[in-house]
């Protein structure tokens, strides 16, 4: 029986298996950021263990730095902490770091694939669950905790036990102004929070094909929102032409491309699981709810959650509902939106910041509205700013910052206040994300964008 | 990592599905570069309610958490294990976890216990019927217990002499290394480095 595209590129890593015991797998690349790494550093000292591939690690700084004064010394005295920290363990143990106001600072998933450092047949970890944003070019990509970027600092391998696979098929074409966020938005919402635990998803067919590499960086970057250990999508064309120029682009490239070329899932192998979606039928999507399975397209109404027949989803949705302030049978596009958010390791590409400035050119925000944009990397605004988007975005009223995590997760001052209200690109609309009290909407680039300008939850089309 | 053999102790009931991980310990307490004093961020957005469970006088001395399904969705962060440990838990049991949550805890010490959500629910009801009721999570055996009941749970061989021998996984991969040698000499050159940098 043939073999999928996860199931190869596990074998190819596995540096030794025994019965009984987790596969010891090897790890091409590890990325460091300041947040889930300096208490393993410290565990590093205090058993006076050495960073074994300084070369295969690299970190930047994101989840806690400012997005305003950014060359200013940070205000808050246990951020800066937490940055000088990640800044002398960089030094200290030899590892790559791009600081603040560097070129390639930048959320750490937006740095690594405009590096050319993602490649396809790739082990990635980082001490962040997005980390399978880097499975769109056809990695095994994945999220663990601060034990274990000790553990492949030390080691460069972790003990892993395989999961499971499974096929999510999208097939067909998307209508104008449906996005990969509206897909991904929709699978979540098909089989839950936790329809993907235990698995590695392989998104397939001529939807995702059809996906530039930034939409399906978008795909595979929500798939732990789907409980997924990761996500992957074959390399193809596309993939070699996006990684092609990159400053670490193979030297080797024939060799290289190769190896790439053999990453796909054998016709005869034979998945765990399969899930369909028709892509003809997808329209925007957005959430309504506190957990990213309680999604809706665009077009409909707050649930009743009476109507709700499992016990414990009908109480998830009564909860979502009073923190959401949110009244059943509304609908959805009369939500009224205090805060925009354009940003974040799913949506802060230049894809993203382009598809929402086309939308906003000319136009006025709407009153008592606030607009965010934050690149997700030093480079992406260097780029927008190249193609005049800045002024698009500042002219249309919106806030134009430098790069970071910013207002997907609050850790730095790019917070909501209690009972303020935001449409976000980010992925998480978790109780008090993005700020204590703060109510959150995922929406797609399009969508946040569309809603700025008219105030309530709409798309382009409402224009 | 401390060993973990069995463990005696009184229940709290979370009866919530989808505890995230921001749920446990919200972003802003991430800050801090030290593996401890995360207690007083955990569940932060609820300890301001008194009927929140964890503020009700009865459960004060509870050390074995029970959860609603989908327990530790979302962020990878360590620190939610963290504050659960630092609040003084011993167990978590849930019918489902989180993947990442689920490793990380279980590398930490903390022992995530998975049982059907009817035990679950069964579990909910005696603590709830008597706060002190003793619970007995053991490993060895592999079983909770509790007033003549007793509920079997799964764990493989390999974690489960792990957390036993409170055994450093770092150590135990360290005497592979000679697999890991072998494994790098063969890695293909085309392989991405980060050093020396290229612009």
């Amino acid at each position: 029986m043939g073999k999928t595209l996860a199931q190869k590129i596990w074998e190819d890593h596995v540096v030794r298996s025994a019965e009984g015991e987790p596969d010891l797998l090897y790890i091409d690349l590890q990325l460091i950021h300041e947040v889930t790494s300096a208490q393993a550093f410290d565990g590093l000292r205090l058993a006076g263990r050495k960073v074994r591939r300084p070369d295969l690690t690299i970190a930047t700084e994101d989840h806690n730095t400012p997005t305003i004064d950014i060359l200013k010394p940070i205000a808050d005295p246990v951020s800066k902490l937490q940055i000088d920290t990640l800044r002398n363990n960089a030094k200290e143990f030899g590892i790559r770091i791009h600081s603040l106001g560097d070129a390639d600072q930048g959320v750490v998933h937006v740095v690594g694939p405009q590096l050319g450092i993602t490649q396809p047949g790739m082990t990635i970890v980082c001490g962040d669950s997005h980390t399978s944003t880097h499975g769109a070019f056809g990695a095994i990509a994945f999220g663990i905790g601060t034990s274990e970027v000790e553990h492949v600092l030390a080691t460069q391998t972790l003990p892993s036990n395989r999961p499971k696979t499974m096929a999510i098929n999208v097939e067909g074409t998307l209508k104008t102004g449906v996005t990969a966020k509206d897909i991904i938005l929709a699978i979540i919402a098909k089989i839950g929070t936790g329809g993907g635990q235990g698995y590695i998803i392989e998104y397939r067919g001529s939807a995702i094909r059809a996906l530039s590499m930034e939409g399906r960086m978008t795909i595979c970057n929500m798939s732990i929102e789907a409980g997924a250990r990761a996500g992957l999508i074959a390399p193809d064309q596309t993939t070699f032409d996006y990684i092609k120029g990159k400053p670490h682009a193979p030297e080797d490239w024939d060799a290289a491309l190769a190896y790439w070329q053999s990453l796909y899932t054998d016709s005869d192998a034979k998945f765990d699981l399969e899930i369909d979606l028709n892509a003809d039928e997808l329209e925007p999507f957005v959430t309504w709810g506190t957990n990213p399975g309680q999604g809706l397209p665009l077009n409909g109404a707050v649930p009743n959650p009476a109507d709700i027949a499992d016990s414990e989803e009908r109480g998830a949705a009564e909860r979502a509902l009073q923190y959401m302030g949110l009244e059943a049978g509304t609908p959805l596009k009369k939500i009224v939106i205090d805060t925009v958010f354009l940003g974040s390791c799913t949506n802060g590409r230049i894809e993203d910041l382009r598809a929402a400035a086309d939308v906003l050119k000319g136009k006025k925000i709407a009153p008592k509205l606030r607009m965010l944009v934050v690149p997700g990397s030093e480079r992406v605004r260097q780029q927008a700013m190249k193609e005049g988007l800045d002024q698009v975005f500042l002219d249309f009223g919106a806030e134009w910052r430098n790069a970071g995590c910013s207002m997907c997760l609050g850790m730095n001052p790019d917070q909501l206040a209690v009972g303020e209200r935001s449409a976000s690109t980010s992925n998480r609309n978790f109780e008090g994300r993005q700020g204590k009290g703060g109510r959150t909407h995922l929406v797609s680039p399009l969508v946040a964008a569309a809603t700025a300008i008219r105030g309530t939850l709409s798309s382009p089309a409402d224009l | 990592m401390e060993k973990f053999v069995k463990h005696v102790g009184s229940g709290v009931p979370l009866r919530r599905s989808n505890v995230d991980t921001d749920q446990i310990i919200p972003a802003v307490y991430l800050k801090r570069v030290t593996r401890s004093g995360f207690e007083d961020g955990l569940f932060s957005a609820w300890r301001n309610d008194p009927e929140f469970v964890l503020n009700q006088e009865a459960y004060k001395k509870g050390t074995i958490l029970v959860a609603g399904p989908e327990f530790g969705t979302g962020s990878s962060r360590e620190h939610a294990v963290w504050a659960l440990q630092n609040y003084g838990f011993k167990v978590v049991i849930s019918s489902r976890f989180a993947d990442i949550f689920r490793g990380n805890s279980l590398k930490s010490g903390l022992l995530t216990v998975v049982l059907p959500q009817e035990s679950v629910e069964a579990l909910w009801v005696a603590i709830e019927a008597d706060a002190n009721l003793e619970i007995t999570v053991d490993l060895d055996s592999r079983t909770v217990s509790y007033s003549g009941v007793t509920v079997a749970f799964e764990l493989d061989d390999y974690t489960r002499w792990r957390l036993m021998e409170g055994l450093d996984d770092i150590g135990l991969t360290l005497k592979q290394t000679d697999f890991i040698d072998a494994f790098e000499a063969k890695r293909p050159a085309y392989k991405p480095k980060t050093l020396p940098i290229r612009i």
